[in-house]
């Protein structure tokens, strides 16, 4: 596979396939976290195509200190911060809260009902190719500020300094958000497939 | 208000708190101290060993998701724009 910088640099010479091999290499993701930024697909796809245009006229002055992916989201979360964000209309509430709801667990603090099984579950829907459209749904229901940082750590498998990087939050804030997405998307496997026959 | 700080010094932790403290254990945060505490309750309690090994298994099933194909629309589009950009250049 070529680099990011090969690419880049093809790109800038008016090279189409170059570009094309770059929308294919990370379109859908940048979608992906437009739409959690926006209120609707259709703005998300302006803010990505606004996104493409300034990577195109701004690719000159990309240096290669990081990675493009994380030069190309950052580009992405301020378009998408600057054009009328859902995110301000979000409650900050919809970020706390327990890990497991606190009813499960007894006066002195330990398991009152126990976490169910549900991993074998999970892997054999996995296997039999019946589980992504759940766990991408799962994903898109958390909280926004969830979803923004479970997406781009968990799917995109970016590290907690570039995740941090691209949506300009702390270290401490990025954890405390991860926490609860990671928390709260266990608990949505836990309770589908939970003694599932 | 992190969990970890209102920890009582040298007590054992339960699973309420044990399960406030995943995410900072997999990701390293941890004080030595506190992961020490973490390892030692997990230790003795097999339903928080439990919910580490769902935690993991959520990790590991949310990278397993691919992105979609974009449409061919969307692709026409982003095409014209750098069409149109390469004409800019000249």
């Amino acid at each position: 596979m070529e680099s990011d910088a090969d690419l880049i640099r093809q790109m800038r010479a008016g090279d189409e396939r170059a570009f094309v091999s770059l929308v294919e290499r990370y379109n859908d993701s940048m979608l992906r976290l437009a739409a959690s930024f926006v209120p609707s697909r259709a703005v998300a796809e302006e803010v990505v195509q606004d996104t493409w245009l300034a990577v195109l006229r701004g690719a000159a002055a990309f240096e290669g200190r990081s990675s493009l992916r994380t030069w190309m989201f950052r580009i992405l979360v301020n378009r998408a911060r600057t054009t009328g964000s859902r995110e301000q209309r979000s409650i900050p509430v919809a970020d706390a809260g327990p890990a497991v709801d606190a009813s499960r667990f007894g006066p002195d603090g330990r398991w009152a009902s126990p976490p169910e099984h549900w991993i074998e579950e999970a892997e054999e829907r996995m296997a039999a190719g019946r589980l992504a459209g759940r766990i991408r749904s799962a994903i898109g229901d958390l909280p926004d500020r969830q979803r923004q940082v479970v997406t781009l750590r968990d799917v995109e498998g970016m590290s907690s300094e570039e995740v941090c990087e691209v949506l300009a939050i702390s270290e401490a804030n990025q954890r405390v958000l991860l926490h609860r997405g990671r928390s709260r998307l266990r608990q949505v496997f836990e309770t589908d497939f939970r003694g599932a026959p | 208000m992190r969990l970890a700080l209102r920890l009582p010094r040298r007590r054992e932790i339960v699973c309420q708190q044990a399960v406030e403290l995943v995410t900072d254990y997999l990701e390293g945060a941890l004080s030595r101290s506190a992961r020490r505490r973490f390892e030692a309750h997990l230790a003795g309690c097999p339903h928080c060993t439990e919910y580490l090994a769902q935690m993991r298994e959520t990790i590991s099933l949310a990278g397993r998701v691919t992105p979609g194909d974009l449409s061919p629309r969307a692709q026409d589009d982003l095409i014209d724009l750098y069409r149109r950009w390469i004409s800019e250049q000249q």
